[in-house]
């Protein structure tokens, strides 16, 4: 699998919740994974149930194997002033700097440049090395903006080279650009078996595909189990309602009677579902890209649903080795 | 809080404390100008914008609907699918009293274009036009979207050809946004910095301003290095030819956002019965609070409920298990599990004692056969039915069950929002199977809007 893995979706299909796991799931066999966001709300916190994120890179949680997740919420101004001082060792000056609003200036007025120092951060941390000339990181997972954003969110080349033409933020720019048009990076998309995210989702590929940027997998979430088989359910719409009531009542229930049309009805409700959500997976089919399918948590997430979808991750084999995965043939 | 089958008690706690929204009335009061839908990504606000608007204009209002994105097909049922910043009517609204819908999808650079078009001249316009950072903002600024809906909403109100505006809010990365970017985008175009870029010489014979000045151009120094000359060049251009508009700028976004505040404005949050849509849902209740915007409830969307409340997810699992069971007993025991003699007396013991139904389902298909076959065949056939339909209640019972944890789950989500603001006037929709992409599925969720209707067995 890529190093960095880019984790984009629909607004509330949960691509938070997809990141994280993902997360949690490379970072098995002693490896050590970071988790990002760049959107400054808070989200990954919030799920690992731990106090505000800095911005430093964290430790927040342990996966099975003694692998570690790390995290860090990348905040635009922040990068700007360690770039600033990373190049011109401004020191107190740069605090004067944000005093006077400069570095809300330069990162509000150019969007491109606020993007560009949000992906440089995390490309740095995807190359950094340690002494021994190891990745410190194996894998660099972002809770990204939402699909609708995504393409122009990575393509801060195009966004930058109107503006900042020469210098180094332009250097910058076409550092990051290099990282995120290698196989070294995948932009998976998160998505429910509904209309809405399905068709978004199909729309977000075509653009990152425009843009030259690597499609890596589609993962479908809250995937709800199916307890009826389709068969049946077409049979209990068919009219064997006095032989169900009859069954209801051996089974122990009173008043079976009054339930039957309600069961009935609940079960041509799921059917109907069923139906869409057959429908949804044809089109994800149509896209011909790897993907998984995550269980809903019914009981709302929380650290033990994330450990379970990490482990269905890897049982989908996310984590199995460096360098491998079924997505590897579509990340380049 | 309340616990699996506390789940009764808090049922009624809830709608003890919880007041009704009456959409309808909201809707009808010829003093309600505008409806702003706001809430988390993905809780179904614009489906919940258009269906108020078809329902309003049937009620014999003349509406206008501002979406910001809009799925396609949603767009496309009220003829709006092309991105024309322009309002258009919408056909199919009935009714014996009918108004008119008329609906429009925002396209944000083009709004801020009019915007500059309007407030400069041909010379000026241009100059900010073909400006790098002009287009850099008005297509990407993360808050672009949310102030130039805003805009619109304001323009639209100033036209005052409509009688009631719906508008949805964008798809931000958190419900606050769209109330906090008009305000960032104002105070940041008249913000300290750009008048320091704009006018240093102004300041150089003030004393007291000489430090300024001197980080001035420290500053326009090392961005310059940073971003390259050009970058400041373009920067100083830009904030020189937007200069008489800034004025503008924040007079409009101070009159929008008082106009929020007026009377004539309701807030609907709308939310799905989940954790993190009520959260988020939570937080705009208290933002509208503190800037004294006026909120007229809560639209809780795809609520799950169920007519066979009475049957729990516990009993209901028991009795699956028990038909799950009734094969083995059958074998052994004969009739001594039928409580239903009247109805069971067709069935003979011997088609009860079937050991495994599983194999017989291809007979299934022959059920409706209406030939009067022979005496085996027939009891070979009851015998199938039978056992099938053993696993079939077995499976709806599951089904009910599954559909009970989800019920109680949302409920104790609700009251936990009802907890917090108990004075928050809840209407809830029903969830439905599918999506909804027509006039008719718009005519339905406005129904149950108006209705409440409030699921069995979910409040």
């Amino acid at each position: 699998m890529s190093r960095f893995q880019v984790v984009s979706g629909k607004g509330g299909t949960g691509k938070t919740t997809v990141a994280a796991a993902l997360a949690l799931a490379l970072a098995t066999e002693g490896r050590r994974t970071l988790l990002v966001e760049v959107e400054g709300r808070q989200g990954i916190a919030q799920l690992f149930e731990t106090e505000s994120l800095p911005y430093e890179e964290r430790k927040i949680a342990v996966a099975p194997g003694g692998g570690e997740v790390y995290a860090l919420a990348i905040d635009a101004e922040r990068a700007l002033l360690d770039y600033l001082q990373m190049f011109y060792k401004l020191g107190s000056a740069g605090r004067a700097l944000k005093k006077l609003g400069a570095i809300d200036f330069a990162t509000t007025i150019a969007p491109g440049v606020r993007d560009v120092l949000l992906t440089g951060k995390a490309c740095e941390a995807v190359r950094r090395k340690d002494k021994q000339n190891r990745y410190v990181y194996d894998y660099v997972i972002m809770d990204a903006p939402p699909t609708g954003r995504i393409t122009r969110f990575l393509n801060v080349n195009d966004e930058v080279a109107g503006l900042a033409r020469i210098g180094p933020i332009h250097t910058q720019a076409q550092a990051v650009m290099r990282v995120l048009k290698s196989p070294e990076t995948a932009v998976h998309l998160v998505t429910l078996l509904e209309e809405m995210p399905v068709q978004e989702t199909a729309d977000g590929i075509a653009e990152l595909r425009a843009a030259e940027l690597p499609v890596g997998r589609v993962i479908v979430n809250m995937v709800r189990p199916h307890l009826l088989d389709e068969d049946a359910l077409r049979t209990a719409a068919g009219g064997r309602r006095k032989e169900i009531a009859r069954a209801l009542t051996r089974a122990g229930v009173t008043g079976s009677a009054g339930l039957v049309r309600p069961l009935v009805e609940q079960a041509a409700e799921h059917a109907q579902r069923v139906e869409l959500e057959r429908e949804q997976r044809e089109v994800l089919a149509g896209l011909e890209l790897p993907g998984h399918e995550l269980p809903l948590i019914g009981e709302g997430m929380d650290p033990a649903g994330l450990y379970d979808l990490a482990t269905e991750l890897r049982k989908q084999g996310v984590g199995d080795g460096v360098g491998e995965g079924v997505g590897q043939g579509v990340d380049t | 809080m309340t616990q699996g089958t506390d789940a009764d008690t808090a049922t009624d706690r809830a709608t003890a404390l919880a007041p009704a929204l009456d959409t309808d009335a909201l809707l009808d009061d010829p003093g309600i100008r505008i409806v702003v839908c706001c809430g988390s990504g993905g809780v179904g606000k614009t489906t919940t914008a258009a269906a108020l608007g078809v329902r309003a204009a049937e009620r014999g209002r003349k509406v206008v609907v501002l979406t910001i994105d809009p799925a396609r097909r949603l767009a496309q049922s009220m003829g709006i699918d092309s991105l024309d910043n322009i309002p258009r009517r919408v056909s199919g609204i009935d009714g014996e009293s009918a108004g008119e819908l008329h609906a429009m999808m925002l396209d944000m650079k083009r709004t801020f274009d009019e915007i500059v078009e309007a407030h400069a001249d041909g010379e000026r316009a241009r100059a900010i036009l073909e400006n790098p950072f002009y287009q850099s903002l008005s297509a990407g600024f993360a808050g672009t979207q949310e102030y130039m809906a805003m805009e619109k909403l304001g323009q639209l109100r100033a036209r005052n050809a409509w009688d009631l505006i719906i508008v949805d809010t964008p798809p931000s990365r958190s419900a606050l946004d769209f109330l906090d970017a008009p305000k960032r985008l104002g105070s940041f175009l008249d913000g300290r910095f750009i008048k320091l870029l704009m006018a240093p010489a102004k300041m150089g014979g003030r004393a007291g301003m000489k430090f300024l000045n001197v980080g001035m151009s420290m500053m326009t120094g090392t961005l310059g290095k940073l971003l390259g000359g050009q970058f400041l060049r373009d920067v100083q251009t830009f904030v020189a030819a937007m200069d008489t508009m800034f004025g503008g700028f924040r007079t409009r976004a101070d009159a929008t956002y008082k106009l929020l505040q007026a009377p004539g404005t309701a807030f609907l949050v709308v939310a799905t019965p989940e954790r993190d849509a009520l959260r988020e849902a939570a937080y705009f209740v208290e933002r509208l609070a503190a800037e004294e915007m006026p909120l007229a409830g809560l639209v809780l969307n795809r609520v799950h409920g169920s007519d066979a409340a009475r049957l729990s997810a516990e009993l209901a699992l028991a009795a699956a298990e028990n038909l799950d069971g009734v094969g083995i007993v059958d074998q052994t025991a004969g009739k001594a599990g039928l409580r239903d003699p009247a109805d069971w007396s067709v069935v003979s013991p011997e088609a009860v004692a079937d050991p495994d139904p599983s194999e017989h389902e291809d007979t299934e298909d022959r059920e409706p056969d209406p030939e009067p076959a022979p005496e085996v065949a027939t009891r070979t056939e009851t015998v199938t039915e039978d056992a099938s339909v053993e696993q079939l209640t077995a499976g709806l019972l599951r089904l009910h069950a599954e559909r009970m944890q989800v019920v109680a789950r949302e409920q104790r989500t609700r009251d936990r929002f009802t907890a917090l603001h108990p004075e928050v006037a809840v209407t809830q929709v029903a969830a439905l199977p599918g999506d909804v992409h027509d006039l008719a599925g718009l005519r339905a969720i406005g129904h149950r809007l108006a209705t409440g209707s409030t699921p069995a067995g979910a409040a």
